[in-house]
């Protein structure tokens, strides 16, 4: 198999992957965010609802596209695409996993990787603002115009704390390439403390941590930064005027973004595809104990069910779970499985947090958050980029 | 041929400038002069970079990295030239901004 | 193959570079201006400095021509009205700007008779180049650079305020 046809397979592969998970984000954002509000969420459609995305795609699809007759034509339908396109491009140089041979063929698990990774990931940031000022303004609607000037204005307000709270690990790492800076992540302080960058001595990183993560969830125009889309306040925002397919568009973007944010915090600051625990204190069976435990309590609640059709669909939930765990005790599957594990739990805990957040803190408003910016996260950055640079020139010089 | 001569790069680069000028005397609104005048910082810094490129030096680099500094500060300050020239005198036609008495 | 790709990106340079003077609104003419840097920083990758690609598309196209955009929103800019004024311009101003563009082109064959190719991939300047010249060898440039990046954020603070009054 050639360089193209490995290539092309890897891409077939990690797009799958992340299309399947932005269409189940949205039920587990939904499901979680049900459940913080004392109620179910989807439930009818397929068991526990699993097939409302499903329902929702075919919706959305066979909608009337509405397209009113003053828009713009021409960057109307450009916005949505654009949004898209940059939003999903970054899966291209995300690093999943170390270097694998799978049925004889030596790959890393990751499509590419740039010497400039880092700052092709904050450029695609940076253009991702394009999307909405230009849906915002073409709708030829003021809401609409409204909504895109305040999400441009916000999105470019907080990349500088972003882009600081991004400096100050690079200082640590001394390399812009997503790889290798997984790669500087491995090892272990004392026996069990992961050397990851929110850990690490003598300038542990876990401002810059946060600061970057306040900084994703306005990027990514999330509660509580969400005015640019509220509803109560601005009909919908910059994609008022979209309907159907473009409007589809418009939320796959949202959630590729914060899948991208997360991805990007997870190899930045939580160590990428490195191990919690080392080798020595049993990290190739934790898959396999937390697969179990989660079996054991989805076991618990199909036995003792809160709805009487938990009996039938609990248990096949747990026994689902322990064929997991089963499966990654056999070490063929451990060798390739394990740091795609490590990622996808870093990386799906940073979303839990995210849908979290969105289901408990109330919304900013709008110069709340400028001031928020501008006075407060910013001059922490530039704090926690300041400390940093002092102690790497004082102590590893 | 199997590479791009450097001459190229540089016509291009002239080409742009060009194009920026021409832009920079035709129009009348404020804003798409502005653009004009960036698109012409754009194809000096193109051939600082290929010059660079062509002595192998890493200095052209670093000037084309002053020139965005620099357009960046430039561009911001002239925004705000304009914002408030707009509040003024509620045109960003250059021809109705003609003399300094309102 | 080189060759190809060098052409198209050209092509799309010039070509969003006359959208950008030839649209009447200035919203069209901003978006081609950001496809003109975005073909320009792909031109950069060709030459070997790909940090001043990611820094161009970072800068000029995600932060410059965004403050552009807004302050074309916030204006509400419309369509460009054609006064007479300019007539001059176009038409004795054109045809020198063309007569310029041969005098360059001419001068730039002559002089760079044999003139280097530039093959793709051949010489890289990494950012580990550029960081150790900037911080040494231009270090004072890099100084005053800060200081006229705060000057130009007051005096944009100043300017662009709502009067008090």
């Amino acid at each position: 198999m050639g360089f193209i046809g490995l290539t092309l397979l890897k891409t077939l592969v990690f797009s799958g992957i992340l299309l399947v998970a932005l269409l189940y984000l949205q039920w587990v954002e939904r499901k979680i965010i049900a459940h913080i509000q004392l109620r179910v969420g989807p439930s009818r459609v397929g068991p526990h609802g699993l097939l409302q995305p499903f329902a929702d795609v075919i919706k959305l699809l066979t909608k009337e596209d509405v397209m009113s007759p003053y828009v713009s034509k021409a960057l109307y339908l450009f916005a949505p695409f654009l949004a898209v396109t940059l939003a999903l491009v970054s899966v291209a140089i995300m690093p999943f996993g170390p270097e694998v041979q799978i049925f004889g063929v030596r790959t890393h698990l990751q499509l590419t990787d740039l010497n400039i990774g880092v700052l092709f990931l904050l450029a695609v940031s940076s253009l991702g603002v394009y999307g909405i000022a230009l849906a915002g303004w073409s709708s030829n609607n003021k809401y609409a115009l409204l909504g895109g000037l305040r999400s441009c204005s916000q999105m470019i307000s907080y990349e500088l704390p972003m882009t600081l709270a991004v400096v100050a690990p690079l200082l640590l790492l001394n390399t812009l390439s997503l790889r290798e800076i997984v790669e500087a992540q491995r090892g272990f302080y004392f026996g069990f403390i992961p050397r990851w960058t929110i850990f690490h001595w003598p300038a542990p990183q876990t401002i810059g941590f946060l600061v970057f993560l306040v900084a994703a969830f306005a990027e990514t125009n999330r509660v509580p930064f969400d005015l640019p889309e509220a509803e109560n306040e601005l009909v919908a925002g910059f994609h008022t005027e979209y309907s159907s397919l473009k409007f589809a568009s418009f939320f796959m973007a949202e959630y590729a973004n914060m899948i991208t944010g997360c991805n990007f915090a997870t190899v930045l600051f939580l160590g990428g595809w490195q191990p919690l625990l080392p080798h020595s204190l049993g990290a190739d069976y934790f898959p396999s104990v937390l697969f179990g435990l989660v079996g054991a309590v989805a076991l618990y609640h199909g036995l003792n069910p809160a709805r009487s059709r938990d009996t039938r669909t609990l248990p096949v939930v747990a026994l689902a779970f322990w064929i997991l765990a089963a499966t990654f005790l056999v070490p063929a599957v451990q060798r390739i499985f394990l740091p795609l594990f490590w990622f996808a739990l870093k990386a799906g805990f940073l979303l839990f947090v995210f849908i979290w957040v969105r289901g408990t803190l109330p919304r900013f408003r709008y110069d709340q958050l400028m001031r928020f910016s501008w006075k407060l996260l910013f001059p922490v950055a530039m704090a926690n980029l300041l400390v940093t640079g002092l102690l790497v020139a004082l102590l590893e010089a | 041929m199997i590479s791009v001569p450097l001459s190229w790069y540089l016509v291009l680069s002239a080409v742009l400038f060009a194009i920026g000028i021409s832009g920079f005397l035709i129009r009348r609104n404020i804003i798409t002069v502005f653009m004009s005048i960036e698109l012409m910082l754009n194809a000096v810094n193109l051939s600082f970079v290929a010059f660079a490129r062509q002595f192998r030096a890493v200095d052209g680099h670093i000037f084309a990295f002053f020139v965005m500094v620099v357009a960046a500060a430039e561009a911001a300050v002239g925004l705000a030239i304009i914002l408030a020239v707009f509040r003024n005198r509620a045109t960003l036609q250059i021809d109705e901004i003609d003399s300094m008495k309102y | 193959m080189v060759v190809v790709l060098f052409l198209l990106f050209a092509a799309v340079a010039v070509g969003c570079a006359v959208n950008v003077v030839l649209q009447s609104h200035p919203i069209v003419s901003a978006v081609s201006l950001v496809g003109v840097m975005g073909s320009l920083a792909l031109l950069y990758l060709q030459l070997g400095s790909p940090f001043i690609a990611a820094i161009q598309i970072i800068v000029y196209a995600g932060a410059v021509m965004v403050l552009f955009v807004f302050v074309i929103m916030l204006l509400n800019a419309g369509s460009e009205v054609h006064t007479g004024r300019s007539l001059v311009a176009r038409y004795i101003g054109i045809p020198l700007l063309v007569l310029l563009l041969g005098l360059l082109t001419f001068l730039i064959k002559a002089l760079l008779r044999t003139s280097a190719a530039v093959e793709f991939g051949e010489f890289t300047v990494a950012t580990q180049d550029v960081g150790q010249a900037l911080f040494t060898e231009y270090l004072l440039p890099f100084e005053f650079t800060s200081i006229l990046i705060l000057i130009a954020i007051l005096g944009a603070v100043v300017l662009a305020r709502k009067e008090l009054n």
